[in-house]
């Protein structure tokens, strides 16, 4: 089974975001990437099913700036047989038209399944597994939290409001991933000696026309600073006051 | 070429809420483009939901029948593109749910067009659809006008009421379409416990590592409880659910869950960047901290400095009192 998995390189989860002076885009100063962690499932998923068939191959594939080439070796290093970059300098927030690019290189290539994660942490966009599934005409399952393969069929399992869902979904499939699913492994030093063999491949990306244009960002209004009503349980009656009288949330 | 299409959900032959609220953003939208509202609903056997969806949207497109008794999005993707064409629509919108996230972004590729997700306002000026959205788990807020047609929106719930009103009561009924299912889904398994949905809960009492071990979540449930059935949820910080103290179902924050409640408790939480992206809009947070300097108490609205396993208790206590006088 050939299996593709799409990673995005993201701004820390830790990261405080500034606006730009354009006031449509990032202020990249002093922000720090990382990949982004719903991608981590995926690829840990790709290297488990090629271990359970014990055949096919894992690539792993990203549209963004030169620097996505430290997550992708990352990616070799924990398994991944080979790498792709698409680069681009712009910001990937346009679902439909990254999915159309995506989905334009991903025909291709030989490729059985994809896996992504449920979202960038970024744009929170959560729409281009799905959509990338029905540009390629493959079938879908999203936000899975357990995926299990058995005669080319995938039993897929998640969480819906109030409920769980299971769903069969045939081959070929984009399988997007929510944590849970699996625990991810780490590099270890055999993998990174071994990721500087493997093939890495850099291409411009032909990203399709763009679909929507940021009109603007902005950041939400900042809380009013709170009270501190006191030290321990004696400040327990002057909670509850407050949240009675003042916040009336009781 | 100016009408509204609202994509419906329907499960267990219930209309979901959160669909009549995207009728509402419909008929705001409708109004601004001189069209009319559809709505598009699957299933099998579904016209009590397509009644009450007939109250508020100008005409209903019931694709019912036995082979959409089951949710496939890739079926069911095909048949709701085919109705928005026939619909003459410049706007489609559908929840952002579970299946709305599913279903949404299959229904835009097939019409190659535009899509914003999980938006929290949709507007129509100039000839342009735009939304906003939060980005970043809501550290930063994103306005984007639509290139293609029509304009695809997924509308985060509890933005909009709930459309009761406005309809004609038309109802046309259409067959699912002949063709194979890719993917189907074949159980719905109910959540055990009828614990109240994270997202829905009034009140949300989240523990974090201050609480210094998973048997203390005990004191977190207990103060959910005290404020009846139904009413609150536990929810937890990044780092206890990546101990493996609490499942991932129950993370507030930018790589778990983004809640809204009325009142929210963060107990033994230091309010990491990451947490905070996913509670800083609850209207009304109370912080309970050993650290006075706990970046928790500069967003929230209340703070108590001390042992958590003195103050939850008592709290719990005087919590319970309070509903037992209601």
């Amino acid at each position: 089974m050939d299996i593709v998995v799409c990673i995005k390189r993201v701004p820390t989860t830790d990261a405080a975001i500034k606006i730009a002076a354009d006031g449509k885009s990032i202020d990249p100063t002093g922000v720090q990437y990382e990949l982004n962690a719903y991608d981590e499932f995926a690829l840990e998923q790709a290297l488990r099913i090629k271990e359970q068939l014990g055949a096919g191959s894992v690539t792993v594939v990203t549209i963004g700036p030169k620097e996505c080439k430290k997550q992708l070796d990352d990616a070799l290093a924990r398994g991944a047989d080979k790498a792709v970059l698409l680069t681009t300098t712009e910001w990937i927030h346009d679902g439909a038209s990254t999915a159309a690019a995506l989905a334009a290189w991903i025909k291709t290539v030989p490729c059985n399944v994809v896996l992504c994660g449920r979202q960038a942490v970024d744009s929170d966009n959560n729409q281009l597994p799905a959509n990338l599934a029905a540009r390629l005409g493959f079938a879908c399952v999203t936000e899975v939290n357990k995926l299990t393969l058995e005669n080319g069929t995938f039993t897929a399992e998640r969480d819906i409001e109030g409920a769980r869902e299971v769903v069969t979904c045939r081959t070929p499939a984009v399988i997007s991933c929510q944590k849970g699913l699996n625990e991810p492994r780490y590099a270890n030093l055999k993998g990174i000696m071994a990721a500087k063999k493997k093939p890495f491949v850099e291409a411009a990306a032909q990203l399709a026309p763009r679909a929507i244009e940021i009109v603007s960002l902005t950041l939400p209004a900042a809380r009013a600073a709170g009270k501190i009503l006191g030290q321990g349980a004696d400040a327990v009656p002057a909670l509850i006051a407050a949240l009675r009288n003042e916040a009336k949330a009781l | 070429m100016s009408n509204i299409v609202v994509i419906a959900e329907v499960r267990g032959g219930q209309l979901k809420r959160p669909s009549l609220e995207a009728v509402t953003a419909a008929q705001q939208l409708a109004a601004a483009t001189g069209g009319k509202v559809t709505a598009i609903a699957c299933g099998a056997g579904i016209d009590a939901a397509c009644a009450e969806l007939g109250k508020a949207a100008h005409k209903v497109v019931a694709i019912d029948g036995p082979a959409f008794a089951n949710y496939s999005g890739d079926a069911y993707a095909r048949a709701i593109a085919d109705q928005v064409k026939a619909a003459g629509a410049s706007a489609v919108l559908m929840a952002h749910t579970a299946m709305g996230k599913d279903l949404m972004p299959r229904v835009s590729a097939l019409l190659d067009t535009a899509i914003v997700t999980d938006a929290t306002g949709v507007s129509f000026a100039g000839g342009a659809f735009t939304a906003q959205k939060p980005i970043f788990a809501g550290k930063a807020l994103m306005t984007a006008k639509a290139l293609k047609a029509p304009f695809c929106a997924t509308l985060r719930p509890n933005n909009f009421a709930a459309a009761t009103s406005g309809g004609s009561g038309e109802v046309a009924k259409v067959a699912p379409p002949a063709g194979d299912l890719l993917s189907v889904v074949k159980e719905i398994v109910a959540s055990a416990g009828g614990k109240t949905p994270l997202q829905e809960a009034k009140v949300v009492v989240s523990g974090g590592r201050g609480l210094r071990e998973p048997a203390a979540f005990k004191m977190i449930e207990d103060l959910a409880a005290a404020f009846g059935p139904g009413v609150a949820a536990v929810g937890a910080s990044r780092a206890v659910v990546d101990a493996g103290w609490r499942p991932h179902s129950e993370q507030v924050g930018q790589t778990g869950k983004v809640v809204s409640p009325p009142l929210y408790f963060a107990i033994g939480i230091s309010g990491a960047i990451q947490h905070i992206a996913g509670m800083r809009t609850a209207r009304t947070i109370v912080a309970i901290n050993k650290d006075a300097d706990a970046p928790i108490f500069k967003i929230a609205d209340y703070g108590i400095v001390g042992d958590a396993f003195e103050i939850v208790p008592a709290l719990t206590k005087a919590i319970a009192e309070v509903v037992k006088h209601k």
